[in-house]
């Protein structure tokens, strides 16, 4: 009878860990390089450049850039005010309570909703009931419910790293709150809300489920916010699922590919400059 | 005015909880009347989906909405949670400031792009080397692991971090190796949080819509092996949603019912794990 001596456990484990976080990283950059490696050679100045011809088969991609332009700021020109103001009631205005708790899990459970049924509601509520209509609007306003909650707890824990000397010295200097808020703790955190603000964006960009049911996915240039318009997921998932081209869908995969990386880079930098400037 | 402000910050702070009521009031408005028509228990245990005839019955979007979310945990949780422990207890701290990001773009990744992936790279080697016709539960299975990763990995992560520092000095100073410490200490002791991180990581899977529908085959019919085409009840919903009129329509939004349910309770049930304490 002879036990595995813990030495050996233990470099087994390690072993097992190693690989396990080696083969993660491995998939991530596989994904990435499968992408760029079909797509990149496909991408022009004329590709980003053109109107969709012929379903997609020919020309570019300008009309789904715009879309998902318009589509992002209505998402975040909604999400990011009502976002910031409910990190601000959390983390300001109130304290822990059977009322934050019944907020918190509203939060948390909208967290977990699918971008399904995102769809499903926004297609009832605004495509249908509001009138708006396949639009850029409804698509906007459904991508902004869904990236609420996103906006909502980056704020806050922003908010929360807020040093409390800061409250303070502006209270006693007899700042009512909200000039406590605005003037001292707002500018402190505004890094922070930024990381949520741009992964909000980044949320939009990569959606389709919930896009694609309330924006339809018309190929013309949008003018109006009343106009559909498909976004580069919705573009891609059409060019890719009807077989229509797959080099187009690789270059426009690796458009989106490389707009989700430079928004995740921004957002991660801009998180580590603030705990960097926190530390000094 | 403060107090102006003080409410109006409020009604902001409110907003998540009313939308997410305005989303179940809706998808419950269309869904029910169909449910009640077909009946609840012929609406979920019908084996006939057949929308021009007025079948609606979803148990095999069910089954395989199951099937899928098991092969991807299968897959997933051994890999996600090692991460965490890797990262949490044994990788070099130089490494976990690439790694930990990194890992989170898993999760920025667009899921048509996953689904892409499996059609394009995946499924082929399903149907050449071990049979079927690739598209298949085994090939939602892997894509939808990957997926969930990033959940499952930062909720670990951070149960794993909250364990007491003096649980493992505790460990240490008892002559334990840094693994026994770990597996006989710390996991335990994290245990609820990990459990939150698979179970939150069990709801993306079975909410995940797009890449599920282009790699899971969406044959209708109730599958026998991991290498069989199925589908899903998100997949089911946004199939049909694009021609769907009438009843058809609201047999998809009863659709959303049931997953609206599914995924209430892995919420709730992940939320109780997260907030307990040692």
């Amino acid at each position: 009878m002879s036990r595995i001596s813990p030495k050996i456990t233990e470099k087994i484990a390690k072993l097992f860990l190693w690989s396990a976080a080696i083969f993660t990283i491995g998939a991530l950059i596989f994904v990435i390089s499968f992408v760029l490696a079909g797509g990149l050679k496909h991408i022009s100045w004329a590709f980003l450049t053109q109107p969709i011809l012929d379903m997609g088969r020919e020309g570019g991609i300008l009309p789904a850039i715009v879309g998902t332009i318009f589509m992002v700021f209505v998402a975040i020109g909604i999400a990011a005010p009502l976002g910031v103001a409910s990190a601000i009631y959390l983390a300001e205005y109130t304290r822990e309570g059977k009322v934050t708790q019944a907020i918190r899990f509203g939060i948390n459970c909208l967290a977990g909703v699918p971008s399904i049924i995102f769809g499903l509601f926004g297609f009832i509520l605004f495509v249908v009931m509001l009138g708006f209509g396949w639009s850029i609007l409804s698509g906007g306003l459904s991508l902004s419910a869904m990236i609420l909650p996103t906006v909502i707890r980056t704020a806050e824990e922003a908010l929360r790293a807020v040093p409390a000397s800061y409250r303070d010295v502006a209270a006693s200097l007899g700042a009512t709150r909200w000039q406590v808020v605005t003037r001292s703790v707002l500018p402190y955190a505004l890094p922070g809300i930024l990381t949520g603000v741009i992964l909000g964006i980044g949320r939009s960009i990569e959606e389709t489920a919930v896009v694609i049911f309330t924006a339809g996915s018309a190929v013309q240039m949008p003018t109006s916010l009343f106009d559909s318009s498909r976004t580069m997921a919705v573009h891609f998932y059409i060019l890719a699922r009807e077989g229509i081209s797959n080099d187009m869908a690789y270059a426009t995969a690796a458009v989106l590919i490389i707009t989700i990386l430079v928004i995740n880079v921004s957002a991660y930098t801009m998180m580590h400059r603030l705990t960097k400037g926190r530390r000094a | 005015m403060d107090r102006f402000i003080s409410k109006l910050l409020f009604l902001a702070a409110c907003s998540s909880t009313a939308i997410l009521a305005l989303i179940a009031l809706f998808i419950f408005k269309e869904g029910l009347p169909i449910m009640a028509k077909t009946g609840i228990g012929h609406f979920i245990l019908g084996k006939e989906w057949a929308p021009l005839s007025g079948q609606f019955g979803i148990y095999a979007f069910i089954i395989g909405s199951l099937w899928v979310t098991i092969g991807a945990l299968i897959f997933g949780v051994p890999l996600g949670v090692s991460c965490a422990v890797f990262l949490a207890e044994f990788a070099p701290p130089k490494w976990v400031g690439v790694l930990k990001p990194a890992i989170e773009l898993l999760a920025g990744i667009p899921s048509v792009v996953y689904g892409f992936l499996g059609v394009m790279w995946l499924a082929p080697i399903i149907r050449e080397h071990l049979g079927g016709p690739g598209l298949s539960i085994l090939a939602a299975s892997i894509v939808l692991a990957i997926m969930i990763l990033p959940t499952i990995v930062s909720v670990s992560i951070d149960a794993i971090q909250a364990v007491p520092k003096s649980y493992k000095e505790g460990s240490l100073a008892l002559g334990a190796t840094a693994w026994q410490s770990t597996w006989r200490v710390i996991l335990p002791a994290a245990k609820s949080g990990i459990l939150a991180g698979v179970i939150l990581g069990m709801g993306r899977a079975v909410g995940e819509t797009m890449a599920v529908i282009m790699i899971s085959g969406n044959a209708t019919t109730i599958p026998h092996s991991p290498l069989d085409s199925v589908r899903t009840l998100t997949a089911n919903i946004a199939i049909e949603m694009g021609y769907a009129v009438g009843d058809h329509r609201q047999a998809l939004f009863a659709t959303g019912v049931v997953l609206f349910f599914f995924i209430m309770i892995l919420n709730t049930v992940a939320l109780k794990f997260a907030r307990r304490k040692f």
